[in-house]
């Protein structure tokens, strides 16, 4: 059994509320760290080695240590809890089950960075999680942990809890800003960067909720003990959102490190596929990340078991590798057509465009397009190729990367699946029968 | 809604909205906008007409262009009426590896409609949606804040009748239950 920082209490009953959780050592963090000065908790943070757990792995202190601070100006943490990658569930797990362990984070990041007050930015549809959160900041301020002069510190932090209304761009971090100030979900260019000019024009850090609640365990036992665990450059755990054709779905904290083989068929994580299939690719980080085969997701070229940590997970590039993202982790069995999937895929960043860009807006369409002429049977090689094209002509030419990952699935596919697409380009009369995938439990007659 | 019928935020409503504008600095009340069409949608039917979009520019003191350009951006908004249960059945690929695209076509069937529709009694409006986080669980669909989960042909029959038993007023993602809280 690997080490467990932020899943620890999960399961203790009642564990929700504000006086379980204190009684598991709930806010002794926040006492500590309160006893520090907020140079020392930035600190504490880079040497512990967190990469950002919203997907792009940035580290966490060095993002905190670029916090513009000038005299006079307000500045803010914001979390995002946006969550809306396909295949990451993760955070509204954990939010939903121990919000306290968010708002301790939140407590203790704000503090270090001079914020005093800060938000919490929750997708809307996950509305009773909101009402979760918003139920135990209540608790909080009644009990002095957050308003006035926090656990007698001399320190005034609010924190409010904000909600969207169904938009992925918004998990973009100027995105999830501008939807904060009341507008469309449209990024911004940068620079500025939030670190300078981001809430309102000041200063912000936008920072996951699995970011936020893991400070709380680092500033607890300290980075470099953090820093032990894991591997390489990949410290600590992180939490897997596994989902697919596996025996056992669900969100799993692993010690960065774990091999893919283990995460995969053992019994402590998804112990296994499903109704004894064979494996057939995995996409392991959100919809975003390239999607691998079988064997390259278990193996790294040379041979050697690929593991789950940001460096090994990215080996061998694009061309053999993915890359670790969200951690949402989603399992194909034999069964599944990757195309079908990959139009899932494309219609929703179709979907999610917001449409500044014209190569994202109108690529997106096109591929989705493409993809469906190709399922619908009606496509030809040089769709294969067009597809292709039109990938490579969204990548790196947007405002946010948005484009990019719209583009890498699509790429991914094609460069590892081709042969799939090829054969439903040639023999359209198959594509029925591939299709085969997981149908609703006791389904109808009429729909077997 | 009729011309002559005021549009106003019941008292709880009004208590909550002007508690939602304090957690903005002062001057910054437009961030207060998304949550306010939300409990907006929850006080009118469960959907945005012009005049409620108004009103609601109205109490952050911006103009109506503001509301309706955020309105219309954003998916959980509804623009046009719809039924007292809207369901939305989430349709990306971890939820259609299990099965959502028969849920989708299953429910059609049922409810005699197609996806965007709304039922001819009124009830339900079938929606679909993008990842809800909640994969692990798939398939699975939300009706206003409620997921339902490990979904099954039988606990969907089971979550239709309930709803056709006790729904009464139009269900929204911020519920009356929280209006009221
Ligand atoms: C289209 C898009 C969607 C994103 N969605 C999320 C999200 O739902 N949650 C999240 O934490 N980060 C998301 N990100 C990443 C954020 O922009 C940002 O990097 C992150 O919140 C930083 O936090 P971290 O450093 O703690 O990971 C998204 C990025 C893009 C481009
Ligand atoms: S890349 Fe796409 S989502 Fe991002 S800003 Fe451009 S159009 Fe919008
Ligand atoms: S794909 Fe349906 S909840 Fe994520």
């Amino acid at each position: 059994m690997g080490r467990k920082l932020l899943t620890e209490n999960i399961n203790v009953p009642g564990i929700q509320s504000l006086s379980v959780y204190r009684q598991q050592g709930g806010y002794e963090t926040l006492k500590k760290a309160l006893g520090m000065t907020s140079d020392a908790i930035v600190e504490e943070v880079k040497k512990s080695g967190l990469r950002g757990r919203g997907g792009a792995g940035f580290p966490t202190g060095m993002k905190w240590s670029f916090l513009a601070k000038p005299e006079g100006v307000p500045r803010h943490l914001v979390c995002n809890a946006d969550e809306s990658e396909p295949g990451t569930f993760k955070d509204r797990y954990m939010m939903e089950r121990i919000p306290h362990l968010l708002i301790e984070g939140m407590a203790i990041g704000s503090f270090a960075l001079g914020a005093h007050s800060s938000y919490i930015y929750i997708r809307g549809e996950m509305m009773y999680v909101f009402h979760i959160l918003q139920r135990a900041i209540d608790e909080a301020y009644e009990a002095g942990l957050l308003g006035k002069n926090i656990m007698g510190s001399g320190y005034d932090f609010d924190l409010y809890v904000h909600c969207g209304a169904g938009a992925y761009i918004c998990g973009e971090e100027t995105a999830l800003i501008e939807s904060l100030e009341g507008k469309r979900g449209n990024p911004r260019i940068k620079p500025p960067f939030p670190a300078i000019k981001g809430l309102w024009e000041r200063p912000t850090v936008v920072n996951n909720v699995e970011s936020i609640m893991a400070v709380v365990p680092i500033i607890k036992m300290g980075g470099d003990e953090y820093a032990k665990i894991g591997i390489g450059k990949s410290t600590g755990t992180k939490l897997i959102s596994a989902c697919g054709h596996i025996n056992k779905p669900g969100v799993y904290e692993i010690e960065l490190g774990v091999p893919v083989e283990e995460f995969i068929y053992s019994d402590e994580y998804c112990g296994g596929i499903r109704n004894g299939k064979e494996l057939k690719a995995v996409v392991a980080g959100g919809s975003s990340v390239p999607v691998l085969p079988k064997d390259l997701i278990l193996k790294l070229a040379n041979g050697e078991p690929r593991l789950m940590s940001y460096e090994s997970l990215s080996e061998g590039g694009f061309a053999t590798g993915t890359m670790l993202g969200s951690g949402g982790f989603i399992v194909m069995d034999e069964d599944t057509s990757i195309v079908k999937n990959l139009w899932t895929f494309t219609r929703f960043y179709h979907h999610e465009s917001c449409g500044q860009c014209s190569p994202c807006r109108e690529g997106t369409g096109w591929m989705e397009k493409l993809l469906h002429k190709i399922l619908d049977g009606h496509g030809t090689l040089s769709d294969v190729d067009l597809l292709w094209e039109i990938q490579s002509k969204i990548e790196g030419k947007t405002i946010c990367p948005l484009g990019d990952a719209a583009a890498w699935p699509v790429a991914s596919a094609i460069r590892h699946f081709r042969h799939e697409f090829e054969e439903y380009v040639k023999n359209p009369q198959n594509i029925k029968k591939d299709h085969h995938y997981y149908r609703v439990n006791n389904i109808s007659p009429e729909f077997a | 809604m009729s011309a002559d019928k005021e549009i106003k935020f019941s008292d709880d409503a009004y208590a909550l909205v002007q508690k939602i504008i304090k957690r903005y600095p002062e001057g910054k009340q437009k961030s207060a906008l998304i949550p306010v069409l939300h409990v907006a949608q929850a006080e009118f039917n469960g959907w945005l007409s012009a005049p409620v979009m108004d009103y609601v520019a109205s109490l952050l003191n911006i103009t109506s262009i503001e509301v309706y350009e955020v309105a219309s951006f954003y998916t959980m908004f509804n623009l046009k009426p719809v039924g007292k249960c809207v369901i939305e059945v989430c349709r990306t690929g971890p939820c259609w590896l299990m099965g959502a695209e028969d849920l989708v076509k299953y429910l059609e069937k049922k409810l005699d409609i197609k996806e965007g529709q709304t039922t001819a009694d009124g009830m339900f409006t079938l929606k679909t949606a993008e990842c809800l986080a909640s994969c692990g669980t798939a398939p699975m669909m939300q009706i206003g804040e409620k997921y339902h989960e490990n979904l099954t042909l039988n606990k969907v029959d089971q979550i239709l009748d309930e709803c056709r038993a006790t729904v009464i007023e139009p269900i929204s993602h911020w519920s009356k239950k929280e209006i009221k809280a």
